[in-house]
């Protein structure tokens, strides 16, 4: 056993506290609903939401402020005993835009239980508002997390968030794509748990910036990470262990589906990111750089293929969200660094990040514009909505922007981060990556376009709504869909954003 | 390593592993919901031995033991029993809609009669 670090590498800065603020806010919210009467839910986490916001905005504020990493150290006890929580640039680009969906949710959602009186004083809508808030605080927590057990209490807390709001309608169908869910992510938390007693017992700390610090790394760090990955990888729902995600995202009810595809398999991805680039050592990282890209190519042609075959509206999308994941994993092998340039200064790196941000933006966008069709026409049979555009024009069009940026066509956020990929994948030598990018934009705007046609459709008999659709429930996914359109617009700024904290984090030598 | 230096905390190590490798197997090979939830309750206790073995191993403060691991393991069998809970809820209500208990619809028919 190697002797714990002499030192920490953690400071605690002032801002810190804001990451407590993160976790804790929407914790204190799903206590108040405990406390209040149910159907005051509602207005409790819609007040927990804007708290929550204005936390998030506070960290990216204080962020580029400081121009570093905020740091609290929990309790005063420093790492390797006590836990740290850390926020860089990335974290807060995810906090900040976990915020911004969760809240665009939450007022569609407000929307949507005003639609159907029927449900208003269920213990469906209490308990999507507890989990709704419960499933922010996990993300927080993982995004924040420092300490490898710290980040495995928080997955666990996210799956068991996640995995009954699948359930929320009860059918049996439903209540069966959760079970399987819920088998594969426990598969995922049981060997990330696996690989982080190795990790312990090998070095006697769990903390992430002690560990980016060891020298070499044995067997057991092999092990250990190939454990972790292969398990975390399972709950991102890579291509061969995707099997749980479409049937799983496409039954959820729509605000639902798109907290689940736009962010909580974000959080796993997010944690593959950390480990690669931050623990495993050059070699490890290469190797796994390597898998990771072969797995997410054929996660981006094998499951647009299949979205390219669904005949629902919903699992189309839900197929989509594998097929736009594995983006986030070719980025490995092109944002291999060397000495002169680390991984975060290429721009793989920031198309990555980019990817990440549009994705949840324009994914969210998609399903809850579904989710206005399916309710408007009471089915999401792709087939038999020819001409929807006509009734819904704003959901159609939030789908089409929405649809503009999965297929990454300028200007969006998806084409910058596509290019980005492209560009890095050409220049570093990676011809089949290349390739694959560009097949996967290709089967994107298949699948897209089958459901724009039908928008623009003149069908024979018209369609008619079965019910009254608000236009702020439309509108929801418009803003959305239009914000992953404008982060086209604002190319090179994450740039600078997406490093901070990380370069820090090398150079802080342990004294 | 050699035989000569097998230590109790070495063969608990092993043994952790080789719960574990049960556990992962039965969560793998069987269909029924409720043998893979066992089957993760073992898997689950095979690790936590592992983090057992790794406080056993790793007394370098001059305890017999280290508490760290401990404190992991308590935390993890609190986070196992919540997972086991929601398992077994979600498990009833899909016996309570379909009278199944595995994920496959029809190829279970024959299970269902031999088990309670």
């Amino acid at each position: 056993m190697t002797p714990l670090a002499p030192a920490s590498v953690h400071l605690a800065t002032p801002g810190g506290y804001l990451l407590v603020l993160a976790v804790t806010l929407p914790v204190l919210g799903v206590l108040a609903m405990m406390v209040v009467a149910p159907r005051h839910a509602r207005q409790v986490s819609l007040v927990t939401m804007a708290a929550g916001l204005v936390t998030a905005l506070a960290i990216v504020v204080e962020l580029i402020r400081t121009g570093s990493a905020l740091t609290y150290i929990v309790g005063g006890w420093l790492p390797p005993l006590g836990i740290a929580l850390r926020a860089d640039g990335l974290s807060a680009t995810m906090i900040a835009v976990t915020a911004v969906v969760i809240t665009a949710t939450a007022l569609f959602a407000r929307d949507l239980y005003a639609l159907a009186p029927k449900t208003q004083d269920g213990r469906a809508p209490t308990t999507f508002w507890a989990l709704l808030l419960a499933i922010w605080s996990a993300l927080n927590a993982v995004f924040v997390g420092e300490d490898l057990f710290n980040l495995y209490v928080a997955l666990e807390l996210l799956t068991f968030a996640a995995v009954p709001l699948v359930c929320l309608d009860g059918r049996a169908e439903t209540v069966a794509a959760a079970l399987r869910y819920l088998m594969f992510a426990l598969l995922g938390s049981l060997l990330y748990l696996l690989g982080t007693g190795l990790i312990y017992g090998s070095y006697g700390t769990l903390d992430i910036q002690t560990l980016s610090h060891l020298s070499e790394g044995g067997p057991a760090l092999w092990v250990a990470l190939a454990l972790m990955i292969v398990g975390l990888l399972a709950k991102a729902a890579l291509f061969p262990l995707h099997l749980w995600l479409p049937p799983a995202h496409a039954g959820a009810p729509a605000a639902a589906s798109a907290v689940l595809s736009a962010l909580v398999i974000k959080a796993p991805v997010f944690l593959i990111l950390r480990l690669v680039l931050d623990i495993a050592p050059p070699q490890a990282a290469i190797l796994a750089g390597q898998i990771l890209a072969v797995l997410g190519a054929s996660s981006i042609l094998f499951c647009s293929v299949m979205a390219l075959r669904q005949a629902r509206l919903k699992l189309m999308i839900a197929y989509s969200t594998v097929a736009q994941i594995g983006y986030l994993f070719i980025v490995f092998p092109l944002a291999a660094g060397n000495e002169a340039q680390p991984p975060w200064e290429t721009i793989a790196w920031t198309g990555g990040a980019l990817q990440l941000v549009s994705h949840a933006l324009a994914k969210a966008a998609m399903f809850l514009a579904a989710g206005v069709i399916a309710e408007a026409f009471g089915h999401d049979r792709i087939a038999d909505l020819g001409g929807f555009g006509r009734v819904l024009p704003i959901s159609a069009a939030a789908f089409g922007l929405a649809g503009l940026s999965l297929m990454g066509i300028p200007p969006s956020g998806g084409f910058i981060a596509k290019c980005l990929l492209l560009t890095a994948a050409v220049l570093n030598g990676h011809p089949w990556l290349a390739a694959t990018i560009l097949a996967g934009g290709l089967l994107a705007a298949g699948y897209v376009f089958r459901v724009v046609d039908r928008a623009l459709a003149t069908p024979a008999i018209a369609l008619v709504a079965q019910k009254p659709i608000p236009r702020r429930l439309e509108l929801v996914a418009l803003v959305l869909a239009l914000a992953a359109v404008l982060l086209g617009f604002v190319p090179l700024e994450p740039f600078g954003f997406l490093q901070l904290g990380r370069s820090g984090a090398m150079t802080a030598v342990t004294p | 390593m050699s035989l000569a230096s097998l230590d109790s905390a070495t063969l608990f190590g092993l043994t952790g592993a080789a719960l574990a490798g049960i556990g992962l197997f039965i969560v793998i090979a069987h269909a029924g919901l409720l043998r893979r939830i066992v089957g993760f309750n073992i898997l689950g206790a095979g690790i936590f031995l592992v983090f057992g073995a790794a406080a056993r191993r790793g007394a370098a403060a001059g305890f017999s033991g280290d508490p760290v691991p401990q404190a992991m393991v308590i935390t993890g069998i609190v986070v196992a029993f919540s997972a086991t809970a929601l398992a077994v809820a979600l498990l009833q209500r899909l016996f309570d809609l379909t009278g199944r208990e595995s994920l496959d619809a029809p190829a279970a028919g024959d299970k269902q009669q031999a088990e309670p």
